[in-house]
């Protein structure tokens, strides 16, 4: 298997981030919100990946489970959450749930 | 029988506290009686425990009523110490105190506030008395306070007009200043011996410091301070012509009789002080002649009768200042002593005719009362006579006749002094007679209704008798040299020592300080009765000097400069509370920062993701440009 550069992976990883922060920030959806933090942090694991390769040393990989199963914890309360905020305000705008200025 | 000493001033508090709590309710003639029963008891007591002290030989006698604090070592007693010196002052407060109460029985008789009168002057007895009993200086210092409070409630007695409060306050604030000064000497004192017993100090004092030494003139000094306020001599006397704006028994009892010689009895008392500080003393001297100057003059001018006396008050403790100053203490305690009997019965005089001139102080719409009153009349003539030192027969001539010679003739004066003291004589005589002449000769330019009732003549005639024979317990050495007083004081003060060779120059001082007397009369004489256009015209062509004269030298308007009118800017100044600017504007500056913040948490997600990431970004570029 060839190589692939690091910095061609690190360039990657940027993108996805970015992409990803762009769209917390610009979505008022709460569900996009959240698929937007997951890619964020698959940004970061990829990010993980590029340097444990580039070394040739496991922390990356396993850095990169933990994200993962971080990831899968986090969904399963953001989602619970999204259930109980739609329940309360039948809306999944973000912006509707300001009422105690939190 | 000494032991019915703590009676004396008892008596009078008891007095004070009954009329001030039941005074409203009881009758007007039991508010009298208990006034003027409570001094009068305590005089009774005062004569019985003064003729045991006396022929008991004892040099003192110290009746200690309990301990008053006990806290580290200071240990002041509540106690009281007779000796010759605080008899005779205790002799002049009850006595004379007692007459002014019955003359106070008819003088306030219409008053509203009759019993409220007679609470303040009991209270002001009382605490006379503790000052001059005490036998330490804490409890001297209680009574300093409460005569001062008292002095201060019986000025602005009639409160309702505004400009008897005004006198009220300046008296208390400018004593006050001496007052500090003296409260300094004290906390001095304690530092210096650990004890503020009178005659622990003066034991103790000749030994701890040398003749000169700095502690010493400093105490001196600042003791002194406390003595000039009280006693209204120069720097601080501006409050005593202001004072008059009380009852006139107030001003017969309070600010010539008996407070204002406070000082010089602290002076006398702490008389070993003075003598290992000599610069003090000297101070003592100095500041004695210039005011008996300064208040002699300004008396010349004065209009209205209560302040040519109070000037003559002024200049009359200039002269036991002066006594004080060059050693002559007994002679500054015998003037003291004549002078409460003329001064008083002069004050009284004084009232009497304002009383029945339906409270008329300007003398020069009087005149003609000498037919109109004629028992107020020969008492008045008789303490002025007294005042003017009118030779052989007033004992005005006696006891000042004492100072003048032993300001010449005192190792410690000198013939400035002296020449300021003789001068002081010629003035006080023209001026005494002016007044008497103005005011009870000459064309009557007013009514008289009624005449003094016996209330008021006999306390008069008491006082003139005493102002007449007061001065033969102590003659000169020229004519029969008796020294009751002398012998009397000798225990307490040290008597004067004279220049050598002197003794043989007294008639002459004599014979010149009579001369000087009787012409101050014939110059009152010759103005008043005989030319009175003349001064009309002397004071148009002298306008500014008289100007000066008739406000005190202008001390008013110094004072008025650099202290009232800079305080009175400064607490303008403050009253927009600059100082508190500074905090409002920390609070102003919090509370805008807090608005702003809040606008940042509006619960908008988004925003606080922004937030994060800007936070981010800021934080990443400072990492990478660092």
């Amino acid at each position: 298997m060839d190589d692939v550069p690091i910095e061609s992976g690190l360039v990657l990883a940027s993108i996805l981030f970015i992409l990803g922060m762009i769209g917390v920030l610009t979505r008022r959806n709460i569900i996009f919100m959240l698929i937007s933090v997951e890619i964020m942090l698959n940004a970061a694991g990829l990010a993980f990946i590029v340097a444990g390769a580039k070394w040739a040393q496991a922390d990356g990989q396993v850095m990169f489970i933990f994200i993962l199963t971080m990831a899968a914890a986090e969904v399963s309360v953001g989602l619970a959450l999204i259930l109980q905020i739609y329940h309360q305000l039948k809306t999944l705008d973000s912006d509707a749930a300001s009422k105690m200025n939190g | 029988m000494m032991d019915l000493l703590w009676l004396v001033p008892a008596l009078p508090f008891l007095g004070a506290l009954v009329l001030i709590l039941f005074g409203t309710r009881i009758s007007r003639t039991m508010v009298a009686v208990i006034g003027v029963g409570s001094v009068g008891l305590a005089a009774l007591i005062t004569i019985l425990v003064g003729t045991t002290f006396i022929s008991s030989s004892e040099s003192s006698f110290n009746l200690l009523l309990w301990s008053w604090i006990d806290v580290a070592g200071f240990s002041p007693s509540f106690a009281l110490h007779l000796d010759p010196l605080s008899l005779i002052f205790i002799f002049v407060i009850t006595f004379v105190g007692f007459l002014i109460h019955v003359y106070s029985t008819a003088f306030m008789a219409g008053d509203e506030g009759f019993s409220r009168f007679f609470a303040y002057l009991n209270l002001f007895v009382c605490s006379m008395l503790f000052l001059v009993l005490a036998d330490n200086l804490l409890l001297l210092y209680l009574g300093w306070e409460g005569v001062g409070l008292c002095s201060f409630l019986l000025i602005g007695f009639w409160y309702e007009d505004k400009n008897n409060g005004d006198a009220a306050r300046k008296a208390f604030i400018v004593t006050r200043v001496g007052d500090t000064a003296m409260a300094i000497g004290l906390f001095m004192l304690f530092d210096a011996f650990g004890t503020l017993a009178i005659p622990e100090i003066l034991a103790q004092a000749p030994q701890v410091w040398t003749v000169g030494s700095q502690t010493a003139v400093i105490i001196a000094l600042l003791l002194l301070g406390g003595a000039v306020g009280k006693s209204a001599q120069l720097p601080l006397q501006t409050w005593l012509p202001d004072a008059m704006a009380g009852p006139s028994p107030v001003s017969a009892l309070i600010h010539a009789a008996t407070m204002v010689t406070a000082g010089v009895y602290l002076i006398a008392r702490m008389h070993v002080m003075f003598e290992l500080a000599p610069l003090a003393q000297q101070c003592v001297a100095i500041i004695g002649a210039v005011t008996l100057l300064l208040a002699g003059f300004s008396a010349l001018t004065q209009y209205d009768l209560k302040r040519v006396l109070a000037y003559s008050t002024i200049s009359q403790i200039g002269y036991m200042f002066l006594a004080l100053g060059v050693g002559a203490w007994s002679a500054a305690v015998f003037h003291f002593m004549i002078h409460a009997f003329f001064k008083a019965l002069l004050f009284l005089g004084a009232g009497a005719v304002i009383l029945l001139l339906h409270h008329e102080h300007d003398m020069f719409k009087m005149g003609g009362l000498r037919k109109k009153l004629p028992a107020v009349y020969w008492t008045f003539l008789i303490g002025a006579a007294s005042l003017a030192a009118i030779p052989f027969i007033t004992a005005g001539f006696y006891s000042k006749d004492n100072i003048l010679w032993l300001t010449f003739a005192s190792e410690k004066g000198n013939v400035w002094f002296f020449l300021a003291a003789l001068f002081g004589a010629f003035i006080t005589s023209a001026y005494t007679f002016r007044m008497v002449f103005v005011t009870f000769f000459g064309e009557a330019k007013s009514t008289v209704t009624h005449r003094a009732g016996n209330l008021m003549t006999v306390p008069l005639v008491v006082l003139a008798i005493l102002s007449l024979v007061g001065g033969f317990i102590e003659l000169p050495h020229t004519i029969g040299h008796l020294e009751l007083l002398s012998d009397l004081l000798s225990p307490v003060l040290p008597s004067v020592i004279l220049r050598p060779g002197i003794a043989s120059a007294e008639w002459a001082i004599q014979s010149i300080s009579i001369i000087l007397s009787l012409s101050g009369v014939y110059l009152a004489y010759y103005f008043y009765l005989k030319k009175p256009a003349l001064p009309g015209k002397i004071k148009s062509s002298f306008a500014g000097i008289h100007h000066i004269w008739f406000t005190g030298w202008g001390f008013d308007v110094l004072y008025q400069t650099i202290f009232i009118r800079p305080f009175v800017w400064l607490s303008t100044m403050y009253k927009g509370d600059p100082v508190d600017k500074c905090y409002t504007g920390i609070v102003l500056l919090t509370d805008f920062m807090h608005r702003v913040f809040a606008k940042t948490q509006g619960g908008i997600l988004r925003w606080y993701i922004m937030g994060l990431v800007i936070g981010a970004i800021f934080i990443l570029t400072l990492g990478l440009l660092l």
